[in-house]
């Protein structure tokens, strides 16, 4: 800790001096070929997978009891699902922000951190998209919501914002997923070379789709990875907006009002990068990735992270006084009982997570002391799920009516889902670090230059 | 035969039934038959009209025709065609527990009437509920005569011993009272509960309500003063309440009294009168009173006071007084013969029976019906004598708790499975038929007394026909039979109202205040100065309806409660003692306790505590087992209606209760739009103003257009009383499940109309509102847009249909609805095993199944069986032809549905009434369902305190 604390001291490198093409390629590659998979590792996986074990338990038994088995009720339509859902979807974005725009801004720092957040994204995407199947009352015919040619003669209502998200959503997962394998396909050319047995020396070889490092190879790379960053650029403001539709649209006090767009787009990213600091934290510690993921791209995340997070906070800011110059008692209402009403502590824990906390961001101490740094993304993570969960759930349990107000609170099942889904999330994960480089090794090579520059300089 | 082709598929009673309508040659498939009958509660009968699909009974309806009905039911008359249904119904003759056959049951009956032949049937005793069925009269009499010895003892918990005896008090014989509220335009109820627990009450909803439909102009309304101390639905819509203390109740009455000079009229002496207990806890009570009374007098011959049947004899005296001197007697109030056959003081009656059966001079007791063992007053140890009987016999729909205690349980059969007949509140006589054999192999009372004066094996349907033939002899019989079954009622067979003179004995009334008891100090000081009121469950009654879901999952008017009845208590002493909602406490009254949650109910008198019986069953029936606490263990023979001398221990524990409505204000938002008949005259369109609709250039989409029928509905909130009957009927003809009690706790309830009430002012005693909300059939309607898959759209007819199968169920359309009116089946609520269930449900309507949304329809169904009829006529569907469910049960008439096409519809009319509004019409959903304002007439001489 020392030690790094000195460095930042001046502007630290995105690559610690020293590295040359071939070291990188070996230190990267041996994480998965040739260095023993430490216990960690298989304690991490097993824990991960034991609670994905628990999640497909509990989808068994809710596709069998219904979702009656959650704490939903009429007025409180949405719950743990659609919070869970929202939570996802915004971690996922972190990981095609910093793969996509930030290739198209030249940043540079991106190239430690962009397969691994985008793998994030995929994951949590993957996560996500259990949600909006799984709360529906009857699962089963999920395929309703999409536009199909069928006897009935029926298609999807596309007016309802619902729709919109089978498509911003589903686009997204392909085009994540897309964009990061074609990220993969030089560096499984790596890998199938390095390969030492059979099984992996095939399996990256298919994978591989053949890649032999030619220049036509390289180039047509370099001309694909850019128009699919192109195309993914748009869809992270997209998805995130179209998921905020989901609320905007309503005309439920909380949900209705025109700021939700960028205000969830940011959320998302502010999101997405606590949740990469949160897992990129331990695991540079674990695989000794100090040298690659250097404490600049940490501050370089926080700062994102404090931008962010300052939109946010924005965001609360004018929802609360657009209900007040809004002149309606029911929006007045809304803003007053999140504040007073009954989820008044989620509100203001909210509010400790997402504003207060953060603000330690703006000094360099806690930008690069890596603890805090941990503990602030983790503070925002929570501070984000929470957001959700305000947005959801107070909105609905007091809306217009009196009479109907009611109260929710999650059931078992709802959190054996929730966490469940983390360990989904976390299952793939640990899969990913072990069977495929979690840092890009060429695009790794290219920092090698810049680093030299440095030492002579 | 007309049903005969039925006999292979469903169960049909064998003689011939007489539809409604037209007799049909054959039954049309798809087409249901209405059948007039009558049910009884009390032993009062209501006029209902019974839909029958294929030979099966699935809904009842009011009988038009029927006086105490006006084409209205109420609650419970509803909810027992789910009774018919319960398959919780004993099913088999039990002797000492096991299962035996009604030969057996003979041959043991005969055994034991050749025994007491010997003695004139001295060791016999007949124990009855309230019977008014002339048939069953001439039953027991022949019974009697047979055994002149034997005894006939009647008893059930609500019975009318004190109007009876306030009626000997006063004229040295039982006379019944009845009232007409057309002709009534002040009125004093001095906790009487006319709207919902009397006799008559629907006949009385109406007719009250009918003067309180205000029009612009016209201010014929009449205004109510209702004394109570249980918040009631008469209290309710009250234009003055007053809530005391019950001992406190028979002060003020005789404070009137002073005040219209009865005392000096009518030479009484009002002995305990003391105006003291009564200002202490009401300082401002003496100009209120000057006030009524003056108003009362104001209106000689058209005002009224009623006394309710908690009130003592005395209490009922003095109101007899007061009508007369008012000059009522003739107008608004009618005495007639008393209606019951064989008219008793119940609670004398059943004193008699235990000391007999203690005294062991009981051998053969036969329980026709009721349920003695759990519902008779705790001080009786009724379970202890009746052991001492050598053979008990008891004859009833359920194996109860009595049941259990008897030698010989016989089922009886449901009132919808058999012929019998009984009279109403005013006299008027109803013929009974059955809508189809019974389900459970039960016999009817006329069956099980037929065992014992030797006609074993004649069916109802001849007893009845051969007693209704002695009675009307002549070759005109059958004229008189089928007409009498097709229309319901007996034509002219209402009791002529007659003269009654006062015969007062006793010339010093001495009412009890317990002044003596309690605190003058206003608030109460410990927990043992209190009062303990009892009530009968509004829902379940005195427990007979316990394994009733509908009525058990019923929100209880006021307190909204389900499944539980709890202690109920003001806000001040639930203060004052340190309790909050749900806590439990043990409740001791004379030397017995029982533990109760504690339910704070805003408008309730300080100091007492009012718990409904009809709880605490221990034997009834998988839904009725082990709900609330059974109240009954307090009650005693002396005090049946209220007590001295509670006092509440708190236990420190706590019990979930579930309430459908967590929020009691309206945090001052427009939902019920209200004034006083001054203001409103003064500015009509002071409602209007109160918020509404935006202007139609707003829209940026052109408005639906409706070139044939475009339904609507509007609802008076002047009229409705809050009854719940909508409910009910709403569930019967929609097929709507029953969720339970933790699903209702967690806010799942399916009801798809709600009567949400709120309270305004101050707690102590509040405005009560009560609002029914179903579906608006929003013209915007903010749940079609955000369905993904287009399952609920606007017809167009403007309905805003629900398409069940295509509904994936994302909910998203629940959280969009402002009104919060749509339902979601989070598991399978519908019974699709329950054999028995399945006949009672409406064909017409889809049953539900897991995992979709649903919501009111207004009545669909309804709405095309009158397009097909209207089709094959080749007319237009005219104003009148579609009654929703809810339009059709509702006793105050508040509910109108129809096409605002046409402009002379009678919606369309209302809707042009300046009282119409829409609720949250600021939003722009444009809803087809809108209210009218509701109106209060408050006399200009009370202040408002």
């Amino acid at each position: 800790m020392a030690e790094e604390k000195d460095k930042t001291k001046t502007e630290s490198p995105f690559i610690e001096p020293g590295h040359t093409y071939g070291s990188i390629t070996d230190k990267i590659s041996s994480m998965i070929l040739t260095r023993k998979t430490p216990l960690g590792w298989f304690i991490g996986f097993g824990i991960a997978f034991s609670l994905m074990m628990v999640l497909l338990f509990s989808i068994t038994y809710l596709f069998m009891k219904g979702t009656g088995i959650w704490g939903l009720n009429i007025p409180v339509g949405w719950g743990f699902a659609i919070i869970n859902f929202v939570w996802w979807i915004g971690i996922g974005h972190a990981g095609t922000l910093i793969s996509a725009i930030l290739l198209l801004f030249r940043q540079e720092w991106r190239t430690s951190i962009n397969r691994f957040a985008e793998a994030m994204t995929l994951f949590a995407v993957a996560a996500a998209g259990i949600f909006p199947l799984i709360h529906m009352g009857r699962p089963w015919l999920f395929y309703w919501l999409m536009p199909y040619p069928n006897t009935m003669n029926l298609w999807p209502q596309f007016r309802s914002p619902l729709v919109w998200d089978v498509f911003a959503v589903s686009t997204y997962a392909l085009v994540s997923l897309l964009f990061w394998y074609t990220g993969l396909v030089p560096d499984f050319g790596s890998l199938r070379d390095r390969a030492k047995n059979k099984f992996a020396q095939k399996a990256y070889g298919i994978l591989s789709m053949g890649w032999r490092g030619s220049a036509i190879h390289w180039h047509r790379y370099e001309t694909a990875y850019l128009l699919l960053a192109g195309l993914a650029t748009p869809l992270v403001i997209s998805v995130h907006t179209i998921v905020s539709f989901d609320f905007a649209m309503a005309i439920i006090p909380g949900w209705h009002a025109t700021i939700f767009p960028p205000y969830f787009v940011a959320g998302a990213v502010y999101a997405g990068f606590a949740m990469v600091l949160t897992l990129i934290i331990p695991l540079r510690k674990v695989y000794g990735l100090q040298d690659f993921i250097t404490i600049r791209h940490l501050r370089n995340m926080a700062k994102v992270m404090l931008a962010t997070g300052l939109i946010v906070a924005y965001g609360y800011m004018m929802e609360a006084f657009t209900a007040w110059y809004s002149g309606s008692e029911y929006e007045q209402f809304m803003i007053l009982n999140r504040m007073r009403g009954p989820y008044a502590p989620v509100f203001w824990a909210l509010i400790i997570c997402n504003v207060v906390v953060p603000q330690f961001l703006w000094f360099e101490r806690f930008q690069s002391k890596v603890g805090a740094l941990f503990a602030i993304a983790i503070v925002v993570n929570i501070g984000m799920w929470l957001e959700r969960f305000i947005i959801v759930v107070t909105s609905l349990h007091r809306d217009f009516l009196p009479s109907s107000w009611g109260m929710y609170a999650g059931t078992f099942w709802d959190w054996s889902i929730y966490f469940g889904s983390i360990g989904l999330f976390f299952t793939l994960m640990f899969i990913f670090l072990r069977i495929m480089p979690a840092i890009s090794i060429f695009e790794m090579r290219t920092l090698v230059k810049g680093s030299k520059k440095k030492i002579e300089n | 035969m007309a049903l005969a082709g039925l006999n292979a598929c469903t169960l049909q009673p064998t003689e011939k039934i007489i539809p409604y309508v037209e007799a049909p040659e054959d039954i049309i498939p798809g087409k249901p038959l209405f059948f007039a009958t009558a049910l009884t509660l009390g032993g009062f009968a209501t006029g209902v009209l019974v839909e029958s699909h294929m030979g099966r009974p699935t809904k009842i309806e009011g009988n038009p025709d029927h006086p105490a009905s006006l084409g209205a039911t109420d609650v419970f008359a509803q909810a027992s065609i789910l009774e018919l249904y319960d398959p919780d119904r004993s099913q088999v003759v039990t002797h000492l527990g096991r299962i035996s056959t009604s030969e057996n049951f003979l041959n043991a009956m005969n055994t034991e009437l050749e025994a007491q032949r010997l003695n004139d049937g001295a060791g016999i005793r007949i124990l009855t509920e309230t019977v008014t069925s002339p048939t069953l009269e001439n039953q027991i009499s022949s019974f009697l005569a047979e055994f002149p010895l034997a005894k006939w003892h009647q008893y059930e918990p609500v019975c009318r011993d004190n109007s009876q005896k306030g009626a000997q008090l006063a004229f040295g014989e039982f006379v019944d009272t009845h009232y007409d509220f057309t002709k009534a335009d002040v009125i004093l109820s001095l906790d009487a509960d006319f709207l919902y627990q009397t006799p008559g009450n629907l006949r009385y909803t109406r007719q009250f309500t009918g003067r309180r439909k205000v029009e612009h102009g016209h201010a014929d309304m009449n205004r109510l003063y209702a004394v109570e101390s249980t918040p009631s639905l008469a209290g309710a819509i009250a234009d003055h309440r007053l809530a005391l203390r019950p001992t406190q109740i028979s002060v003020l009455a005789q404070a009137v009294a002073k005040e219209l000079d009865v005392p000096r009229q009518f030479g009484l002496n009002l002995e305990s009168y003391d105006p003291q207990s009564l200002i202490s806890t009401a300082p401002n009570v003496g100009p209120w009173i000057r006030a009524l009374a003056s108003d009362l007098k104001k209106h000689r011959g058209s005002s009224l006071v009623i006394a309710g049947e908690s009130q003592p004899a005395e209490v009922h005296l003095l109101v007899h007084a007061m009508n007369s001197l008012l000059g009522n007697v003739g107008a608004t109030v009618h005495y007639i013969d008393s209606v019951a056959a064989n008219p008793v003081i119940q609670n004398d009656s059943i004193t008699e029976l235990t000391s007999d059966m203690e005294a062991g001079s009981v051998d053969l007791l036969l329980v026709v019906g009721g349920n003695p063992l759990f519902n008779t007053p705790a001080d009786l140890n009724f379970a202890e004598k009746m052991a001492k009987v050598k053979t008990r016999v008891h004859l009833s729909l359920y194996d109860d708790e009595t049941s259990e205690l008897c030698h010989w349980h016989i089922p009886q059969a449901h009132s919808l499975e058999t012929w019998s007949d009984a009279r109403a509140f005013d006299g008027t006589l109803s013929l009974m038929q059955p809508l189809i054999a019974p389900l459970y192999g039960g016999k009817s009372a006329h069956e099980f007394l037929a065992l014992f004066i030797g006609e074993p094996g004649k069916t109802s349907h001849d007893i009845l026909k051969d007693y209704w033939q002695t009675q009307r002899p002549g070759a005109d019989f059958e004229v008189f039979w089928q007409t009498s079954l097709h229309d319901g009622v007996v034509a002219g067979t209402a009791f002529t109202p007659r003269r009654v003179n006062f015969k007062i004995a006793n010339k010093t009334l001495r009412i009890e205040d317990g002044s003596s008891r309690i605190a003058k100090n206003g608030k109460p000081s410990s927990t043992e100065n209190l009062e303990i009121i009892f009530a009968p469950d509004p829902t379940i009654g005195d427990g007979r309806f316990a394994n009733n879901g509908w009525l058990q999952e019923l929100p209880k008017p006021l307190t909204k409660l389900t499944w539980d009845n709890a202690a109920l208590m003001s806000p001040a002493t639930a203060e004052a003692l340190h309790l909050k909602n749900e806590e439990v406490v043990e409740l001791q009254s004379g030397g017995r306790s029982v533990e109760a949650p504690v339910w704070i109910v805003p408008g309730h008198a300080d100091n007492c505590v009012t718990v409904h019986f009809g709880y605490g069953r221990t034997r009834g029936g998988k839904l009725g087992t082990d709900t609330g606490f059974n109240a009954f263990a307090l009650r005693t023979t002396e005090s049946p209606w209220f007590a001295r001398g509670l006092k509440l221990e708190k236990t420190g524990r706590e019990y979930q209760l579930a309430s459908t409505q967590m929020h009691q204000s309206m945090e001052g938002r427009n939902l019920v739009r209200s004034a006083t008949l001054e203001e409103f005259v003064e500015q009509p369109e002071l409602f209007h103003e109160m918020g509404h609709e935006p202007d139609d250039a707003m829209s940026l989409y052109p408005p639906w257009e409706y070139n044939g029928y475009s339904w609507g509905m509007a609802v008076d909130l002047n009229s409705c009383i809050g009854c719940n009957a909508c409910t009910v009927a709403c569930q019967s003809e929609n097929n709507i499940s029953v969720v339970g009690k933790d699903q209702v706790a967690k806010g799942r309830e399916m009801h798809w109309i709600r009567v949400d009430r709120y309270y305004e002012g101050d707690l102590d005693n509040p405005e009560t509102h009560h609002q029914p909300v179903m579906c608006m059939h929003c013209e915007n309607a903010p749940c079609e847009v955000v369905c993904p898959v287009a399952a609920t759209t606007h017809s167009d007819e403007g309905l805003n249909e629900m398409v069940y199968n295509r509904c994936v169920g994302t909910r998203y359309c629940s959280n969009n609805c402002p009104y919060k009116v749509r339902r979601f089946n989070f598991f399978l609520y519908a019974d699709y095993e329950t054999s028995s269930l399945k006949m009672r449900r409406n064909p017409d309507v889809t049953v539900r199944t897991r995992g979709i949304m649903e919501k009111c329809t207004y009545c669909v169904q309804r709405i095309n069986t009158a397009r097909i009829d209207a089709k094959k006529a080749d007319r237009k569907i005219s104003d009148g032809d579609i009654v929703t469910a809810c339009q059709q049960v509702c006793p105050a008439d508040a509910i109108v549905f129809g096409d605002i096409n046409d402009p002379e519809s009678r919606v369309s009319k209302l809707k042009a009434d300046h009282r119409n509004y829409s609720i949250l019409a600021e939003l722009g959903t444009r809803p087809r369902t809108s209210y009218l304002a509701k109106i209060k007439n408050p006399n200009p001489e009370i202040k408002k305190a």
